[in-house]
């Protein structure tokens, strides 16, 4: 039996083992050199791939701080975190209003697509028959297969006229978008709420309908809460997708660097600024443009760590 | 004796025998084309144990899960025959299977309290059917984990999560959670058969006490436990790999064991086979 990380033996070779313990009582066959090196080889294989995905993320953590450290310097943290104007041709470049804008699209979609993403999975995962499931849930999965600016397109040619004729105006602002992003997200949160639904051992769905419970009870009683540090988990993944989420948005937003003014009027969010600035800025708006994108990647590693954490919790059965 | 609606229906009598808390009669169960029991006919004695046992994969889980419908949840079943609580059909049309599981507990061989607290637990049962004062919780709650035999274990800790428990306590938990609801019946699938020797101790005592009030059936691979907690058995067989399976003997638990009229539960009970 293998102790600790030490390659077990091939079957082929445990087989000679066998025979030969058997053959000789006194001599126990040692592992071959090839497996050693075969094991070895295919475990810094593996430790290589991992580390390449960790060696990304870093560069690209050192890239974007190392072009964006500066504007805490020139403009000051302040100024720059909780300036209220962002106009680059001024020297004004205060991100509040835009990152103001991010919260408010994203809270918005989360607010529409969290009931509809877990009311999606709860049927998934509990009610569809299995031939309905069949056919829903690559349905959705689809979704989040769809690229983001064919959103952007749905939302700019489609929806935006309905919004308008809603709100007045062109139709270009946070509802748009709220209603773009809430269907982008559902198959994030469906999904992940799915899995979590599904992790939840069978015994407890007989054990809550062998009480006399219905469907009803059990999914609300039972399941809801058994899955809820499940269902944070994909909230908060869906709202890392949701403040990350730069075409679609982009498209519909209406990209006014303003505070948040109603759900008709125009707004910007950080991604969507980014792109619109990155083509012409330069000197210290193009570094204020990175200072934004460490901000953003600041949050979504608050997020991901959220997540982490949340697990931990899990794992303590708390 | 009020009839009711489903025994007219049905057509049944109430049952003429007081001490018959259920009654089967030519019970076929099928699941999709599968045949999984035949024409089995026999009578439950109220506050009495009475004991399933059989060789693994004859049919005694599914027979049990007959009792409270749990088998409607598995798509593509359907059954043959009549079974009755009180007289009552349990399967005519317009009996509600959530109430009928209310009236009819059911306690599964792997321990499955909620991932919620051991107070929750309890209380599930008694909120589902709109108990909402806190002192009537606290009391239920207390008289069910005394009942259950796992009072004295967890007085201190109610708030703490059920599946912190071990295992052998978690299946008092779950008894506990079961008889919250005071059901008239309590179907046990094989109970024992993943805790420790201690719990199954409690439980087979719990047992006793509770027949008084209680119909007791139990599903067991246990035969001593068969013979020391029931006052009935039943032996079921499937014959053939593939054929349904069917009830070979049913009676006293102390003329089965010593006395079998059936040539293959004789040979079951001394071990020849199975």
């Amino acid at each position: 039996m293998a102790e600790g990380l030490r390659p077990d033996p091939m079957p082929e070779e445990r087989e000679a083992t066998a025979l030969s313990v058997r053959g000789d009582a006194g001599t126990l066959k040692l592992v071959s050199k090839a497996t050693y090196f075969k094991e070895a080889a295919l475990k810094n294989l593996f430790l290589a791939c991992a580390f390449m995905a960790v060696a990304a993320v870093a560069l690209i953590f050192v890239f974007v701080g190392y072009r964006g450290w500066p504007v805490f310097t020139e403009v000051g943290a302040s100024n720059f975190l909780f300036g209220r104007e962002w106009l680059p041709t001024q020297d004004l470049f205060g991100i509040l209003p835009l990152f103001v804008g991010s919260i408010v699209v994203t809270i918005g979609a989360l607010l529409l697509g969290t009931p509809l993403a877990v009311g999606a999975a709860v049927f998934l995962s509990e009610i569809a028959p299995p031939k309905v499931r069949s056919v829903v849930r690559p349905a959705i999965e689809l979704l989040a297969g769809v690229p983001s600016v064919v959103y952007g397109f749905f939302g700019l040619l489609i929806l935006r006229p309905i919004v308008a004729d809603l709100t007045g105006g062109l139709g270009f602002g946070p509802l748009t978008a709220w209603i773009i992003l809430a269907i982008m997200i559902v198959p994030t949160i469906a999904t992940l709420t799915e899995d979590a639904l599904q992790s939840i051992p069978n015994g407890i769905r007989e054990a809550s309908y062998a009480m006399g419970a219905t469907t009803w009870q059990t999914i609300s009683r039972v399941l809801l809460p058994a899955a809820k540090i499940g269902i944070v988990d994909a909230i908060i993944l869906g709202m890392g997708r949701a403040i990350g989420e730069t075409m679609a948005v982009l498209m519909v937003v209406g990209n006014a660097p303003g505070f948040f003014r109603g759900m008709g009027k125009p707004l910007s969010t950080l991604t969507s600024q980014i792109v619109m600035d990155m083509p012409y800025a330069s000197g210290l708006h193009r570094t204020a443009l990175f200072g934004m994108a460490i901000i953003l990647f600041l949050v979504s590693m608050g997020l991901v760590l959220t997540v982490r954490l949340l697990s931990r919790f899990k794992e303590e059965g708390l | 004796m009020n009839h009711t609606l489903a025994e007219l229906q049905s057509g049944v009598a109430p049952a003429a025998d007081p001490t018959v808390k259920i009654a089967v009669k030519g019970l076929d169960f099928f699941y999709g084309d599968f045949q999984a029991l035949t024409d089995i006919t026999c009578d439950i004695r109220d506050n009495a144990v009475t004991a399933f046992i059989g060789p693994s994969g004859c049919g005694k889980s599914t027979f049990l899960r007959c009792f409270n419908r749990m088998n409607d949840l598995i798509i593509g079943t359907k059954h043959a025959g009549l079974i009755t609580l009180d007289g009552q059909d349990i399967y005519a049309p317009g009996v509600d299977p959530v109430d009928l599981r209310r009236r009819i507990g059911m306690i599964f061989q792997q321990p499955n309290p909620f991932p919620m607290s051991i107070y929750d637990n309890v209380a599930y049962g008694p909120r589902l059917h709109g108990m909402k004062k806190k002192a009537d919780l606290d009391e239920v709650v207390e008289t069910s984990l005394k009942r259950a035999n796992v009072w004295k274990e967890v007085k201190d800790i109610l708030g703490r999560g059920g599946l912190t428990l071990s295992g052998g306590q978690q299946q008092r938990l779950c008894i506990a959670r079961v008889l919250a609801v005071q059901p008239d019946v309590l179907l046990m699938d094989e109970p024992c058969s993943a805790i420790d020797p201690t719990s199954v101790q409690k439980i087979e005592d719990l047992m006793a006490e509770l027949k008084s009030s209680v119909t007791i059936i139990i599903v067991t691979h246990n035969m001593q436990q068969a013979a020391r907690v029931s006052d009935e058995t039943a032996f079921f067989l499937q014959e053939v790999m593939g054929e349904p399976a069917m009830l070979v003997e049913f009676g006293r638990t102390a003329e089965i064991f010593t006395s079998p009229k059936d040539k293959r539960t004789e040979d079951y009970i001394t071990g020849r086979f199975g």
